[in-house]
């Protein structure tokens, strides 16, 4: 009786077990013969990259977007150089005659949330560049609800502003993409301006759309400056925040697919930005064999990945971050081979201006594509002079230079 | 299993104080917590087998350098787990450690030293509050614990914004980063090493003093420990204290190891948690040795990094991670019953006093047998 009490459990347990290995050993032949055959557009794949699940890329990949983006990295901005938060893509204009007012007006802002380093940035340079507007009698008031990365928050902030806000001007930056679809559109229904910034909904009834050229334009720039860099064949870990969020995914889907088509192996790890993952992932995969790249899809995090090569004695990668200050002071500070790209932090003062054009009256794209572009080992000396001064989580191109409180506020970085 | 540890013996639950070293290596290797060993060593193994560089001394003391905070984290966990309750607020205490240490030690080389003594204090001051919260006013620690996470939670989140600050003085760092260079064989002998020892002979030292017996007896029945003339309310006390204290040595650790974020500790509580459990530490109290929990942390990092030679998809991870955790501490239970089975029919009063005990969480294992 005991006997037989205690060896069912354990004869369970251990199939389990041995299930467990089967198939974490297994994934990989199901996935490659469905990639053989629904993905006959794609160029044969590569071997080396079994490890990925390729219906992953099938979720996240675009071929359509991604060529858009693709072409959009060489395009012509319209506008002023000197002023890239102002400069946009030929296209569609969405006509504002309607909103046009000469008195100042209230903006009512529903932000996705400030908890990492480059919403922060962009929040106090959106600040500074309110007081700007406010001075010159185009902005009454913004009020703002901050939804704490949370979807039913910010629907519910929305909501709250459109019932009684008393608002004259909606600002959102979305939280997700599906999910704040309807909450955008009722906005829209109440008649007055809304500006849509970074990341997207699934609807076009917002007055303008703005966002730099995107996901894929970033795995473009920064998968090829690996593979310029690499030998095929070379190692290259891919160091992720998370999954799930549409513009990190496409910057990984686009370096995905550029890796296999040209022989790098490459291995992807979710890190949650935490520094200690990051060393830990990156100190296995040297114990494993040598690594000659990393790759991220956001920048935070690159001093810890660095860091575990210099702790682990191995030679430094060729690397990409972002245009986070910790980042290019590393970069300059070990000398190894580099790139910044960049996802427009200036893009958080141009839902403000935006809104000066529509009560202007001035028309403006219906999507507002603003300039993305990287840094590169030419331009670094540049921006940290620029920046000199800066904290750490501090963007370089932050665009606001000629705000009022350039450049203390940012220094002191206080978060409003 | 506990009516089976406890034949004839009810009383002794520790086999670590009893008998000469030899035999009480062997006896332990069939406890829980003596599993773990063979556990973690099992997995070592699989990590050579899988990547055999990981066996090359340099390598090797630079994991065991970079597990020393959970290690030590679950060393902490396990002062407060024996004596009967939960610590949830590791996690945040790390977190906060961090980030007070990137905001308050920043580029100044003379806040070093007060630095430490502020995070030592606030470590012990978080103690205090679990502690009297859970035996003066009687909220479960699970509670108290989840409160103080949160208020921490949220304290880091004002004091940073959610967002990394910038990386405290590199001498500051040097204690988890750094090491003393030279050594022969491995190299180099990472500060962590040094201070994981410390600890684990602090806590193999006070876990043999009158607390630690106390601590155990408290945690087995604080009723009869009270009787006893124990202090309940200052020894339980004093275990969450030591918690928060070897969360913010972790803490220190990790700043130098990773840098401030105040993502860093998310999630230590639970793997602290899991590594106690893997080491065989009762939940609820009263049985499990120090060093077994150690080890409970060392067996989930090599599960970690097997993980990460074995090239799981990152997607996977978590889930075979949580499957895999299951069934270990399942099969390091299995496995010491079946090596503790008596030869011959054990009589069947002693199951019966022990059956109330916490790991009655096997239904069918005890009641059936009765």
């Amino acid at each position: 009786m005991r006997r037989r009490i205690h060896r069912a459990p354990m004869a369970v347990a251990s199939a389990l077990l041995l299930g467990v290995f089967a198939t974490s050993c297994s994934t990989e032949d199901p996935t490659d013969s469905t990639s053989g055959t629904d993905e006959s557009s794609e160029s044969s794949e590569s071997p080396d990259a079994s490890e990925e699940s390729p219906a992953d890329d099938q979720e996240w990949f675009d071929q359509a977007v991604y060529d858009e983006q693709f072409e959009q990295r060489s395009a012509t901005f319209e506008g002023d150089p000197e002023t890239p938060w102002l400069q946009y893509i030929d296209g569609e204009m969405t006509d504002t005659a309607e909103y046009a007012s000469d008195q100042a007006g209230k903006a009512c802002f529903a932000n996705a949330s400030i908890s990492n380093p480059w919403r922060q940035t962009g929040w106090i340079t959106m600040n500074q560049q309110l007081e700007a507007l406010v001075d010159k009698g185009v902005i009454s008031e913004m009020e703002t609800r901050d939804a704490g990365d949370d979807d039913n928050t910010q629907i519910a902030d929305i909501d709250y502003f459109i019932s009684e806000g008393n608002c004259d001007a909606f600002i959102i930056s979305p939280n997700s993409t599906a999910a704040m679809t309807d909450a955008v559109e009722r906005a829209c229904e109440t008649g007055k301006p809304v500006v849509v910034f970074d990341r997207g909904v699934e609807t076009d009834c917002a007055t303008t759309f703005i966002h730099p050229i995107g996901g894929f334009a970033w795995g473009i720039d920064t998968a090829e400056f690996l593979i310029d860099n690499l030998e095929e064949g070379d190692k290259v870990v891919a160091l992720r925040i998370l999954p799930g969020v549409d513009v990190l995914e496409q910057r990984w889907a686009a370096a995905e697919k550029l890796f296999d088509e040209n022989g790098i192996e490459a291995v992807d790890f979710f890190t949650g930005a935490d520094p200690t993952e990051i060393k830990t992932f990156i100190t296995d995969e040297l114990n494993k064999g040598e690594v000659h790249g990393v790759w991220m899809d956001a920048g935070d995090g690159a001093v810890a990945a660095i860091e575990a090569f210099e702790d682990f004695g191995a030679d430094l990668p060729v690397m990409t971050g972002e245009d986070e200050m910790s980042f290019l002071r590393k970069w300059e500070d070990t000398g190894l081979t580099g790139l910044a790209p960049v996802y427009s932090n200036f893009q958080w003062r141009t839902p403000l201006l935006a809104l000066e054009k529509i009560w202007a009256g001035e028309e403006v794209p219906k999507e507002w594509v603003l300039p993305q572009v990287p840094i590169t080992e030419d331009e670094r000396g540049d921006f940290l002079e620029a920046n000199d001064g800066m904290p750490d989580g501090h963007y370089a191109k932050f665009g606001g230079e000629d705000l009022p409180g350039y450049p203390e506020v940012w220094q002191e970085r206080q978060i409003p | 299993m506990s009516a089976t540890t406890a034949q004839g013996r009810p009383g002794r639950t520790l086999p670590l104080t009893d008998g000469s070293l030899p035999r009480r290596l062997v006896r332990g290797a069939v406890t829980p917590g003596g599993a773990v060993f063979i556990l973690a060593a099992i997995l070592f193994v699989a990590v050579l087998s899988a990547n055999p560089s990981f066996g090359e001394p340099p390598q090797l003391i630079r994991f065991i350098g970079r597990t020393a905070p959970i290690a030590i984290a679950a060393m902490g966990q396990y002062y407060v787990i024996v004596s009967g309750e939960f610590d949830l607020s590791m996690g945040a205490v790390i977190a906060t450690q961090v980030v007070i240490a990137g905001n308050y030690i920043g580029d100044d080389e003379g806040r070093v030293l007060p630095a430490l003594v502020l995070m030592l204090v606030i470590g012990a001051l978080v103690g205090l509050v679990n502690g009297l919260g859970t035996t003066l006013l009687r909220v479960p620690s699970f509670i108290v614990t989840l409160g103080t996470m949160l208020a921490l939670g949220g304290l880091v989140r004002f004091l940073t914004g959610g967002a990394a600050t910038g990386n405290p003085v590199d001498s500051f760092r040097e204690i988890g980063r750094g090491g003393i260079q030279d050594v022969p064989v491995v190299e180099v002998l990472p500060y962590p090493v040094i201070v994981l020892v410390l600890v684990m002979v602090g806590g193999v030292w006070l876990m043999r003093s009158p607390f630690g017996r106390t601590i155990i007896a408290t945690g087995d029945n604080p009723d009869a420990a009270a009787l006893a003339g124990a202090h309940v309310w200052w020894v339980k006390t004093r275990a969450f204290m030591l918690s928060s204290l070897s969360a913010t040595v972790a803490g220190i650790l990790l700043v130098g190891y990773a840098g401030v974020h105040p993502s860093v500790g998310a999630g230590y509580e639970f793997q602290a948690i899991t590594a106690v459990v893997l080491g065989g530490v009762v939940l609820g109290g009263g049985r499990g040795w120090i060093l077994s929990a150690a080890a409970g942390a060392f067996a989930l990092e090599l599960l970690f990094s097997f993980l990460n030679f074995q090239e799981i998809e990152s997607t996977w991870r978590p889930t075979v991670q949580g499957v895999i955790i299951i069934l270990a501490v399942a099969a390091a239970g299995r496995a010491w019953s079946l090596g503790r089975r008596p030869s011959k029919s054990s009589p069947p009063a002693p199951p019966a006093a022990s059956a109330p005990s916490p790991t009655t969480a096997r239904p069918g294992t005890e009641t059936g047998e009765i």
